[in-house]
């Protein structure tokens, strides 16, 4: 199993905020806009040195969508901030029509993504997002694993002409990728190369999905792990040529298994290549509150987690 | 384009209506009552107040935009950009049928020239054009940014998001039009859900520069428009409120909410065009 050194602590939000504050100074085509959470977005950097490209909208996220895909007409690109619960269920129609159905280049930025958001409880930690983004046509979804590559992502998007959904969140995680690592949307990223099980994860379950490498290695079980940080367009290719090998799957992520990347690679290996596959992800239920490490176990999205449905898989290879 | 006078669009007005009819009639659906009675509006827009390019661009640059917030009135808006030069005038009887480009509600999506955004799903347009309008001050552009909504449609609440953001940003290369009939799907916006004895000092509050206008009257709205167009640049956005009758000037169709949704059959069609003069030729 190979070794990953962690560089540092830190969390994917302040990657999009460094992210942002770099193509400020880089792409003069980026405006922001934020429903009154500068500081948890992490957009402060960028409000202080444009503020002719930064809008303050107040809390009113259904117009913040509107406004964006206005500001698209005459060759802005906008990228909204706000918390992933506000970026997605409570906007959803206004995304629907006003930037999907609209093909507008609107890049929808949304921290505090899934149980890790933490004391706040359930009303703020959204579970639902990637499956209620990847359901519009047209909608790029990311949801990468650490900062360096959130900020990689934020910088990458900018380049894409066309909606997209950038997931992220609230705590500090290891940061492992590297720093200059190119981020190339839909490719897959391979991490350990194993033959026994393929773990597809995303988000903060990728470093879970590492930590369960070396877990499964010790038992002499050896896993191919792959970082999945564009939930659409899947790497099918990657996904497809990795089971061919191993022949059993485990998905991780901190969002529904309704919805999500083990449903999206379920889909796929169902139509092309069916497999035993297990779902590491939560079940059909609301958060609550709590620390995120708390929240994580009492869920099931810890290595430990992820060990067990590749013992559980391996048993139906 | 060349402007049109007052006597020349009220005289195209009556071929936009009957395009309207004609266009709902043919696919025995659609929204003829409120595309008669901002009729005149769109033709006064198009034919004389907007500074635009037919030779569409979606970025409108260097150029006045409009946006249909209650996208469901599609007929009139479809007419008008026909009639104007956007695409074939001929194309309008393709409307609401299978691979039309002029979808029940308008859209982007076909690549319809004119069009630059999906509405129908109501409340929308404000926001939207609020962006576009920011856009242009971005851009240096000194063109104006115009929205028409429904009555009825300032029921939803993203309108008064978008009210008090565009007052707070000091966008005043906006100018929104409300169609003030008072009527909606289920009855008169008094009976469904009052707006108020005064929408214009609800919006006014906001910060909102108000004027007010005869829908029926090509002189009226041709100097109205003037006026907001005077008072653009000046730190506020700019709220008109447009007086119209659904269903205008057929006899049988105004009064009520009952022509909101409601295709004429046959005889009815025969009925309302004898009402409506062929002015510059049927499609």
């Amino acid at each position: 199993m190979k070794k990953f050194d962690i560089q540092n602590v830190k969390d994917t939000r302040s990657g999009f905020g460094a992210g942002l504050s770099e193509l400020g100074k880089t792409n003069p085509k980026v405006v922001a806009l934020c429903a009154d959470l500068t500081g948890s977005l992490k957009m402060d950097a960028f409000q202080k040195d444009h503020p002719e490209r930064f809008f303050q909208v107040g809390i009113a996220e259904a117009n913040m969508m509107g406004v964006a895909a206005g500001l698209t007409i005459g060759g802005w690109i906008p990228f909204t901030g706000t918390f992933a619960n506000f970026s997605t269920g409570r906007v959803y129609d206004q995304i629907r029509q006003s930037i999907a159905y609209s093909g507008k280049n609107v890049k929808i930025c949304a921290s505090h993504a899934g149980i890790t958001l933490g004391e706040d409880g359930a009303t703020h930690q959204i579970l639902e997002d990637l499956g209620l983004m990847k359901m519009l046509p047209g909608m790029v979804v990311i949801n990468p694993c650490d900062y360096n590559q959130t900020k990689a992502a934020t910088i990458a998007i900018a380049n894409y002409d066309g909606p997209v959904y950038l997931r992220f969140g609230r705590p500090a995680v290891p940061n492992f990728t590297e720093a200059d690592a190119p981020f190339e949307i839909g490719k897959a990223l391979l991490l350990n190369e194993g033959k026994d099980v393929s773990i597809f994860a995303t988000g903060h379950l990728v470093w879970k999905a590492i930590e369960a490498g070396h877990a499964l290695a010790e038992m002499g079980i050896d896993a191919e792990i792959i970082n999945i940080h564009t939930i659409k367009p899947l790497d099918e290719e990657a996904v497809l040529k990795s089971v061919a090998k191993t022949r059993c799957v485990v998905t991780a992520e901190e969002h529904q298994m309704n919805g999500g990347l083990g449903d999206s690679i379920a889909q796929l290996l169902a139509r092309k290549n069916p497999t035993p596959l297990e779902m590491v992800a939560v079940n059909d239920s609301f958060g609550e509150s709590g620390t995120p490490d708390d929240l994580m176990k009492k869920y099931g999205l810890e290595s430990s987690n992820i060990v067990a449905a590749v013992q559980a898989v391996l048993k139906r290879k | 384009m060349n402007k049109l006078s007052a006597q020349e669009i009220s005289k195209l007005t009556s071929q936009i209506r009957r395009d309207i009819l004609r266009m709902v009639h043919g696919c025995k659906s659609g929204h003829p009552g409120g595309s008669l009675g901002c009729a005149d509006f769109l033709a006064a827009l198009y034919f004389n107040v907007m500074d635009h390019n037919p030779d569409f661009r979606m970025d409108g640059l260097n150029e006045d935009i409009f946006f249909l917030s209650n996208g469901h009135i599609s007929p009139v808006f479809y007419s008008v950009l026909a009639r104007a030069g956007y695409f074939p005038v001929e194309e309008l009887k393709t409307f609401r049928k299978l691979n039309t480009r002029l979808q029940g509600h308008p859209t982007t999506h076909e690549e319809l020239p004119g069009v630059r955004v999906a509405s129908g799903s109501l409340g929308q347009g404000i926001s939207v054009a609020a962006g576009a309008a920011l856009s242009k001050k971005l851009n240096q552009d000194t063109h104006l940014v115009y929205v028409l909504m429904g009555d009825g449609e300032i029921q939803e609440g993203q309108n008064w998001e978008a009210l008090m953001f565009a007052a707070h940003h000091k966008i005043d290369n906006l100018i929104v039009t409300i169609d003030y009939n008072g009527q909606q799907i289920d009855g008169s916006t008094k009976e469904v859900m009052g707006l108020g004895d005064d929408i214009a000092e609800k919006v006014k509050a906001f910060g909102w520069e108000i004027l007010y206008m005869d829908g029926h009257n090509m002189q009226n709205v041709l100097d109205t428009l003037a006026q907001a167009k005077a008072k653009s640049g000046q730190g506020k956005p700019i709220f008109i409120v447009m007086k119209t009758e659904m269903g205008y000037p057929v006899d049988f169709m105004m009064g009520s909410h009952k022509w909101h949704g409601v295709a004429p059959n046959d005889a009815e069609l025969a009925n309302a065009l004898s009402q409506l003069p062929e002015t510059i030729g049927d499609y």
